[in-house]
């Protein structure tokens, strides 16, 4: 589905990202893990499209693509962002559907704004997510694990092939990490592939099939989390073993 | 809105000549001018911007709208050419805070500068007060009235209604709290962020230009020094009426009940016969009430 060949990207003289290569299927959960500074983040912005690389070919589907935020968003790629990237002053529904509001004709002419809809869909959202998120809720009254919530239902909104989630562990409790995780499996279930960053190992190795591994830019491992432990995804990620 | 309800009711009570038709009437119809503008200055707050150059706007529109109707042109196209200009304006503004990043202050506060020294040049620093052959109709227009209420109230009304509706049933205004609440987020989900920007402040100088030419029908004629200093009760409207300079809050209502308010405190101190250079201090002291009142009522919110 994804496909990443030898991609690179530097910021003036520094290089982020070099020689990377990435595949990715459907149903298929990538853990991508690395050191602060690694590349994870630059990786997952240009798969986003919110970088075009400096090197280097991306592939969907088998064809070269040049990805900008929207047409990443087209071919069925959502980003799920660290700061989970929501309007505090508005509502769970209106994050939800920011930017894809449903409307109706008011009076068979006037498009407006469909709240009962949009609040009927979120909910149902919520619901399916197993979170206790309320659809009029403002968002800045509202817990980590709720806001998590809203960012999972607004990628989820769209139906999506690839969902990209950054550190979507980090600011939750306990619980609400294996609710999170009980997500991401039932949304490889249907098909959906998943490139997960996290610092978390028990989290990468409860839920990925692949495991990536980022040392100051480079892919130094890329091997089946059955093949792997977490003694040697951390002695690669600090540098003790070169590569695997 | 409930302070303006509470302080009218007082006022009825404490002064005779308040509950009046004139006074209601005169109240009224001099904070249209300002609500108008501040329905418009409320967008522009809500998306965390500010829209300095109001006043300045509504002078250079009051100026060409006199100067064409002087010319003995109709006064649907003077009106087109004063909205013209606003319009010009508007675009201006937006096109430099949405498009090139500029602080909207800094940008507002130049074309504060500009539009004035504009109004001065086409002017020359005349006062026009010759509408040409439309005068009767400008004058009916903002100085006459419709079943008690001023003309301009009544335009108001329907604005502020109109302006309500937006606010809850469009997308765009949805956009508009979205830019104001994270400016960021809002752009990754793919909203034409400088866009949503140009927009607000374009309709902000359109809302000024309007009110100019209301205006100059109600005073009979026009100088370059219309509108002077209303930028600041404009604001101060807004904010009162719970718009946050910090953006992603405001709702229409709220600033017509800022600019009713700011009215009533000062008819209020005039009628009680409290000398009119306290005015200001009064008006000021009521924007930082309002402000504190507004933490307060925010504070429990977070708290609950």
């Amino acid at each position: 589905m994804l496909e990443l060949r030898s991609v690179g990207m530097h910021f003036g003289a520094v290089e982020a990202l070099v020689d990377v290569d990435l595949r990715l299927g459907a149903g298929e959960v990538v853990g991508l893990m690395g050191d602060n500074g690694a590349g994870k983040s630059t990786l997952l912005k240009i798969v986003a499209g919110n970088f075009s690389p400096t090197s280097g070919r991306v592939l969907w589907d088998g064809a070269d693509v040049e990805l900008s935020p929207l047409s990443a968003r087209e071919l069925g790629i959502e980003a799920v962002y660290q700061d989970l990237a929501l309007c505090d002053n508005l509502s769970a529904a209106a994050n939800v559907f920011l930017g894809r509001e449903l409307s109706r004709r008011m009076f068979g002419v006037l498009p407006v704004l469909d709240h009962a809809a949009m609040r009927r869909k979120s909910a149902e959202l919520f619901a399916e997510l197993g979170s206790d998120t309320r659809a009029d809720d403002l968002v800045r009254q509202m817990s980590g694990g709720q806001r998590q919530a809203v960012a999972i239902a607004r990628a989820r909104l769209s139906s999506p092939r690839l969902v990209l989630l950054d550190e979507p562990t980090a600011a939750i409790s306990v619980r609400q990490i294996a609710e999170v995780l009980e997500l991401i499996r039932s949304l490889r279930e249907q098909g959906v592939g998943i490139l997960l960053i996290s610092h978390r190992m028990s989290d990468v190795f409860a839920v990925a099939d692949r495991i990536l591994v980022l040392r100051r830019g480079r892919k130094v491992a890329d091997k089946l989390t059955a093949d792997s432990s977490p003694e040697e995804v951390t002695a690669l990620i600090t540098g003790a073993i070169e590569a695997a | 809105m409930l302070t303006v309800a509470a302080l009218a009711g007082v006022m009825s009570l404490v002064s005779e000549p308040f509950a009046s038709a004139d006074n209601i009437f005169n109240v009224s119809r001099n904070f249209a001018f300002i609500g108008l503008i501040a329905l418009g200055q409320t967008a522009v707050i809500a998306t965390g911007g500010i829209d300095l150059s109001v006043g300045s706007v509504m002078g250079l529109a009051g100026i060409v709208t006199g100067l064409v109707l002087g010319s003995g042109q109709p006064l649907v196209l003077a009106a087109a050419a004063g909205l013209g200009c606003a319009l010009l304006c508007g675009l201006v503004n937006g096109a430099l805070v949405g498009y090139l990043r500029l602080s909207p202050f800094v940008v507002t506060l130049g074309m504060l500068s500009i539009a004035r020294s504009l109004a001065l040049v086409v002017s020359n620093n005349r006062m026009i007060h010759d509408f040409g052959p439309d005068e009767e109709l400008v004058l009916a227009l903002g100085g006459g009235r419709f079943l008690g209420l001023a003309n301009p109230v009544w335009l108001l009304l329907v604005a502020a209604l109109a302006a309500a509706a937006w606010f809850r049933y469009s997308r765009l205004a949805r956009y508009v709290l979205a830019v104001g609440g994270n400016e960021v987020s809002t752009r990754l989900a793919g909203i034409p962020v400088a866009r949503v920007k140009l927009t607000v402040y374009v309709l902000s100088s359109l809302l000024a230009g309007a009110s100019a030419i209301l205006m100059i029908g109600w005073l009979g004629a026009v100088t370059n020094a219309l509108g002077q200093g209303y930028e600041l009760r404009v604001i101060a409207s807004a904010v009162i009426g719970g718009a946050n300079l910090m953006g992603g809050e405001g709702g229409a209502f709220g600033a017509v009940a800022g600019a009713a308010l700011i009215e009533l405190i000062r008819n209020s101190l005039l009628l009680l016969g409290v000398d009119p250079y306290w005015q200001g201090a009064f008006v000021g002291g009521s924007i930082i009430v309002a402000m504190l009142v507004e933490r307060a009522r925010r504070g429990r919110r977070t708290a609950g």
